[in-house]
């Protein structure tokens, strides 16, 4: 099971200094939480993408690109990145470069987004939103795993003869999970193509994820992916800390009621009670996170948000050092007790090769010279035949992959 | 028989309010109607004062806390609406639109409703027709043509000599019943997470359909 933070990337005032960082500031403050994560011992850093401020995050892929560069063994992952506004080339090139450049650390999160301004920016239509997320993944999909794509769709111009490079590292795509709050249809989207479903798990109640990864697992079964344990879930969630619970309380409050999305609103008493966020002891995060599984069964990929809201980089820091001394060691131990062994491990890039290729070496893309066309002639790689291959069924991950 | 269920929304904001009064007689002649009938009836009655909050943090969450949620359950698995909201400043009260707004918006089809209103004078009660019936006709909801409105003068003395209070809110009940009694609409109520659902309608054309 995998361990890690996710940040939306907002500029928010410290409501206990009245003091808004800038730009550069929170752009340096998070690269400094990504590689703190890792030397805590924490194991995926996600980052959210965002068009408008007072978010910094417009170019994950880039901000990924140079915290991969800092880092060893840190898995980089997006929450999200927006398969609605991006053209789907785009997602699929940048991508396969950060799977290069991080030596096959990265993943990707689809979301559709729900800024309604952004969709024109981008030449979009939010009420077109879930279409395009089932457009644009079909063709990223296919990117990543068809050296030369001839494609027409509703949204996107036209593509003849189209090879995205560079070609997925060891010609393994990047692992794909479909993050949603309340749509079935992406939990149904995430089934089908046997991909991982992340429930954001932070400002809906708990009973609504339940019933979201309900519905992923028992539809993952049903395309033939695996069975419903093997469905690989990741859950958002979102915690406070210090020693003790009463610190703990009295030091979030402010930023609590002052926090985009859910300040002014509810009480933090019944905010904590309705959703899963937990503010309190190491203790009390530990026993929180350990009942998830009760609701959503044995899962892969716990995410935690951190850092928005204005607390500043120093109360972070120390927040991450608490996960990383007293919190998560317990939870590897617990979350390892009991756990069937049918129940696949969180996607590694290592894994996927595994389960791709066996023994064997892994395919790496030789380019043939440059023809200045894809249309006609064998393929454009010197390492593949012409005739492609045959399409793989089963799960992209876990023991299914291999049936 | 199956029982039929239903809702009574009062957003009056004193304690008693007029409008919760208007509301129990609506609801209590209704019940009375149905049950003369042969009919088994189940009233809830929801006074919005108490989810005010709820449901200013649902307009800013997104999501319902319990309390609320039980309220818009009620509400979308009802047999009939029993909708009454004092007027303020020429239309419904705030509170009560909110209310509303927070309700999934295919919640309401075919779901008949009584609407009742209270106001200081007479002289408010087209409000009833100009304001809240559009509300409910735009939410494919079946709001009943008598639309019960009680002013002040109601109460007591000075009333309408024409038709009383309770000879209309008895007409409202009335024709509320009629449509309650042939609906079957909370057998029909579906859940998009059913999981014994198909979920074939839910997408198409992916890969492995």
């Amino acid at each position: 099971m995998q361990f890690g933070i996710f940040t939306v990337s907002d500029i928010t005032q410290d409501p206990t200094t009245g003091r808004t960082p800038t730009e550069a500031e929170r752009i340096q403050a998070t690269l400094t939480i990504a590689k703190h994560a890792e030397e805590v011992g924490l194991d995926v850093f996600a980052l959210g993408e965002h068009h408008n401020p007072p978010f910094w995050s417009s170019s994950p892929t880039t901000t990924l690109a140079y915290i991969a560069g800092q880092t060893s063994t840190l898995q980089l992952s997006t929450a999200t990145t927006l398969i609605t506004t991006n053209d789907p080339v785009k997602i699929a090139e940048d991508f396969a470069m950060l799977q290069h450049v991080s030596g096959g650390r990265a993943d990707v999160m689809l979301g559709r987004g729900n800024t309604g301004p952004v969709y024109p920016w981008f030449g979009k239509d939010i009420r077109q939103g879930l279409p395009l997320a089932m457009e644009n993944y079909e063709l990223l999909h296919r990117l990543w795993r068809e050296d030369v794509v001839d494609w027409e769709g509703r949204f996107r111009t036209p593509l003849q003869g189209f090879t995205s490079t560079p070609r997925p590292l060891d010609g393994v795509p990047p692992f794909v999970w479909h993050g949603s709050i309340r749509t079935p249809e992406v939990a149904e989207q995430a089934a089908s193509y046997g991909d991982g479903f992340f429930a954001n798990h932070i400002f809906w109640p708990a009973s609504h994820t339940q019933r979201m990864i309900a519905l992923y697992r028992q539809r993952f079964e049903h395309h033939g992916h695996g069975t419903a344990a093997q469905a690989i879930v990741g859950l958002g969630g979102q915690v406070f800390m210090r020693k003790n619970s009463q610190d703990a309380v009295r030091d979030f409050r402010p930023y609590f009621d002052n926090a985009p999305v859910y300040g002014h609103g509810p009480s933090l008493e019944d905010f904590t009670q309705q959703t899963p966020l937990t503010v309190g002891s190491p203790q009390e995060v530990i026993d929180r996170t350990l009942g998830f599984r009760d609701y959503v069964g044995d899962y892969q990929r716990q995410l935690w948000l951190l850092d928005h809201a204005g607390l500043p980089l120093k109360t972070v820091l120390e927040q991450l050092d608490l996960l990383g001394e007293e919190v998560v060691p317990v939870l590897r131990r617990e979350f390892a007790k009991n756990r069937p062994a049918e129940v696949p491990d969180a996607p590694t890039h290592a894994a996927l090769v595994a389960a791709k290729y066996g023994d064997e070496a892994p395919r790496q893309a030789t380019p043939n010279a440059n023809r200045g066309d894809n249309l006609a002639g064998p393929s454009p790689y010197q390492d593949v035949q012409a005739a492609p291959a045959p399409v793989k069924t089963g799960s992209a991950f876990g023991p299914a992959a291999t049936r | 028989m199956t029982t039929k269920r239903i809702v009574v929304i009062s957003s009056g904001l004193s304690t008693p309010s007029s409008t919760r009064q208007l509301a129990d007689r609506l609801s209590a002649d209704a019940a009375e109607i149905l049950q003369e009938r042969g009919v088994e009836v189940e009233v809830q009655t929801f006074e919005l004062r108490d989810l005010a909050h709820d449901i200013t943090n649902h307009l800013l969450l997104g999501f319902a806390p319990p309390k609320l949620e039980a309220a818009l359950e009620a509400v979308a698995a009802a047999d009939g609406l029993i909708a009454v909201t004092p007027i303020f400043t020429t239309s419904y009260a705030g509170l009560f639109k909110s209310f509303i707004d927070v309700i999934d918006p295919q919640a309401l089809t075919d779901l008949p409703v009584l609407i009742g209103a209270t106001g200081g004078t007479p002289r408010h009660s087209l409000a009833i027709d100009y304001a809240i019936r559009p509300l409910f006709t735009y939410l494919h909801a079946v709001p009943v043509t008598t639309g019960v409105y009680a002013a002040t003068s109601d109460w007591g003395d000075g009333g309408d000599g024409v038709r009383s209070l309770p000879d209309r809110i008895f007409r409202g009940a009335k024709e509320f019943a009629d449509l309650v009694e042939r609906t079957d609409r909370s057998d029909l109520m579906n859940d998009p997470f059913a999981l014994e659902r198909p979920v074939g309608h839910l997408i198409g054309g992916l890969a492995g359909e």
